[in-house]
């Protein structure tokens, strides 16, 4: 069968570096007809830590702001931004002008790193690994960004209810504004590698289409959403932070190609033109920063005693560089822990348009289209491959389906 | 067998047992220009049954017990196991939660330990050196 066939052909196909952001075990049943996808059924919570109970019952709020950095340890500040911002909301704590400025500002910083490590991955699923080493050496620098302002490569341990752990200083500016001219000398080359690669195009045009109204429907979030033409932003629908006082737009891809398809390569172009963005907002945040304190409540032991004391409930919303997401938090007088605490991460809504996305095309584009969604939680160390024609059920290892598609590049190549 | 086979060049099978991912994008800043540790010879491999080291990341959720377990046995023997962050160590931020079946040293015998959380880059490729002095004397044992 058609399957068999498939099979045997990828042998050939030597294996490349694995992505974790593709190794978390998630689950996929993938039905085909011959190479066509039928049906998708996803199966998750292999990496279920029980987060949400940790901060429940063994952590005060300020310890949970450690815990709610590793839910993923590729979006650690909107995690924490979202946290804070709930038990702000909540407590009734203001954090000051500038500390909202610096949560900006580590908040873009991020974009940047998430949106390059994506851009990288991509490039590998396709097979393109020569891109991959590019977009990662080049993502070192704002590695070094983040390092040099927070201190930390990865989690950045800024966030404090009531403000931020580190000011940003004058003397630092120059430094930041380096890298960021970095970036934009760098954006042309980075515009021409991803959008006007033929091999790129033929991957991703038309491949894995999300029209508007099943992104609507599906409520899918985030980039990946916005590639659909669903103009929806939290930091331009609901302002938090600094965001009210900048200027932004949101991100969809007919800025730079008048229409919008919806496909994979409109998900490249909302990438891209968001690491732009982010480089500006950084600017204009670094130019409008106001003086002041960083810290509504500098004293620890005096912040826990009122989170302590403190009864209400509170929701944050912030916009991570998968999509919105949201934490709640309830707090009850003379409770040291959360009363409730439950974080809804964006790729939990996104993956609900992995079905939509995946049917009807051919084994070899799940790596591509699958990715494109920028699933954090990661992804199949199995596929389940149904064939209906037979009724046999056979299990594909991810490597498989990486060679699966990297010779389709070859093929598109020839 | 002889352990000469691998004396210039470990090849890694990276495993994630319910880790915060971020470990795993510093071990691919490891493989990535900046770090390059191919030039030591070092890549990730795509089966375990290749490796010569196991790569553990992540506190072992429980429903990744029996694959860990499994990972573990299909590598051949001589084999190592390298725990990349806290998490996998002894539970890191997590360790209390009532999902864990780990650390990772409860489930198969582990070599050599990485903390920090995450690692930096560097401290994952001194972890790997130390794999390799340890590769070296399992062989003078062996001879
Ligand atoms: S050690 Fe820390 S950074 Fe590494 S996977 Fe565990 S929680 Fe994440």
């Amino acid at each position: 069968m058609m399957l068999e066939e498939t099979k045997k052909a990828t042998y050939t196909i030597p294996v490349g570096p694995i992505h974790p952001a593709l190794k978390e075990p998630i689950r996929l049943a993938l039905t085909v007809d011959g190479e066509e996808i039928v049906d998708v059924d996803i199966f998750v919570g292999h990496v279920h830590r029980g987060i949400e109970w940790l901060g429940m019952n063994r952590n005060n709020p300020i310890q949970s702001i450690y815990v709610s950095e590793r839910i993923c340890g590729i979006c650690n500040i909107c995690h924490p931004f979202a946290f804070v911002m709930a038990v702000e909301h909540a407590t009734g704590i203001t954090p000051p002008p500038r500390a909202e400025y610096i949560r900006t500002i580590i908040a873009e910083m991020e974009r940047i790193h998430s949106h390059l490590l994506w851009a990288g991955v991509a490039a590998h699923e396709i097979g393109f690994d020569t891109i991959f080493y590019l977009t990662w050496r080049v993502r070192e620098e704002i590695m070094d960004l983040i390092e040099y302002v927070t201190g930390n490569r990865v989690t950045k341990a800024m966030f404090q209810i009531g403000g931020v752990r580190r000011d940003i200083t004058e003397e630092q500016f120059p430094r930041i504004r380096q890298s960021l001219d970095y970036y934009k000398s760098l954006f042309d080359q980075l515009k021409r590698v991803f959008l006007d690669d033929k091999t790129i195009q033929m991957r991703t045009k038309n491949v894995g289409i999300l029209k508007k109204e099943d992104a609507l429907k599906l409520l899918t979030v985030g980039p990946s959403g916005r590639a659909s033409g669903v103009p929806k932003d939290v930091r331009q629908n609901q302002p938090y932070a600094a965001y009210a006082d900048l200027d932004i737009k949101v991100t969809t891809p007919d800025i730079l190609t008048g229409t919008v398809v919806g496909d994979v390569y409109d998900r490249i172009i909302v990438r891209l033109l968001e690491v732009k963005q982010a480089i500006e907002i950084i600017e204009q945040c670094l130019e409008k920063m106001p003086p002041g304190p960083i810290l509504a409540q500098p004293k620890t032991a005096l912040l826990l005693k009122t989170l302590t004391k403190a009864e209400g409930e509170g929701i944050g919303r912030a916009e991570a560089p998968r999509g919105e997401v949201v934490h709640y938090v309830r707090l009850e007088a003379g409770q040291s822990t959360l009363a409730t605490w439950k974080v809804r991460a964006p790729t939990y809504v996104n993956l609900m348009s992995a079905p939509t996305i995946l049917k009807g095309m051919q084994i070899a584009d799940v790596p591509i289209a699958f990715a494109s969604l920028d699933p954090c939680l990661s992804c199949t160390n199995r596929i389940v491959v149904t064939d209906r024609a037979t009724g046999q059920k056979s299990v594909t290892d991810y490597e498989e389906l990486h060679r699966l598609s990297v010779e389709k590049t070859r093929k598109l190549q020839r | 067998m002889s352990l000469k086979a691998f004396k210039r060049a470990l090849w890694v099978y990276h495993l994630n047992t319910g880790s915060c991912n971020g470990c795993d994008i510093e071990i691919l800043a490891v493989l990535t220009p900046r770090y390059d540790v191919e030039r030591f010879g070092i890549r990730l491999v795509g089966s375990p049954r290749h490796a010569d080291v196991l790569l553990v990341t992540g506190p072992v959720i429980k429903q990744m017990v029996p694959r860990v377990k499994r990972i573990y046995e299909q590598t051949p023997d001589p084999k190592l196991v390298m725990v990349v962050g806290n998490c996998g160590i002894e539970g890191g931020v997590f360790y209390e939660s009532y999902n864990l079946a780990g650390p990772v040293d409860q489930i198969i015998p582990v070599d050599v330990y990485v903390p920090g959380c995450p690692p930096r880059p560097e401290a994952i490729i001194h972890g790997v050196a130390m794999a390799w002095v340890k590769l070296e004397k399992a062989e003078q044992g062996v001879r």
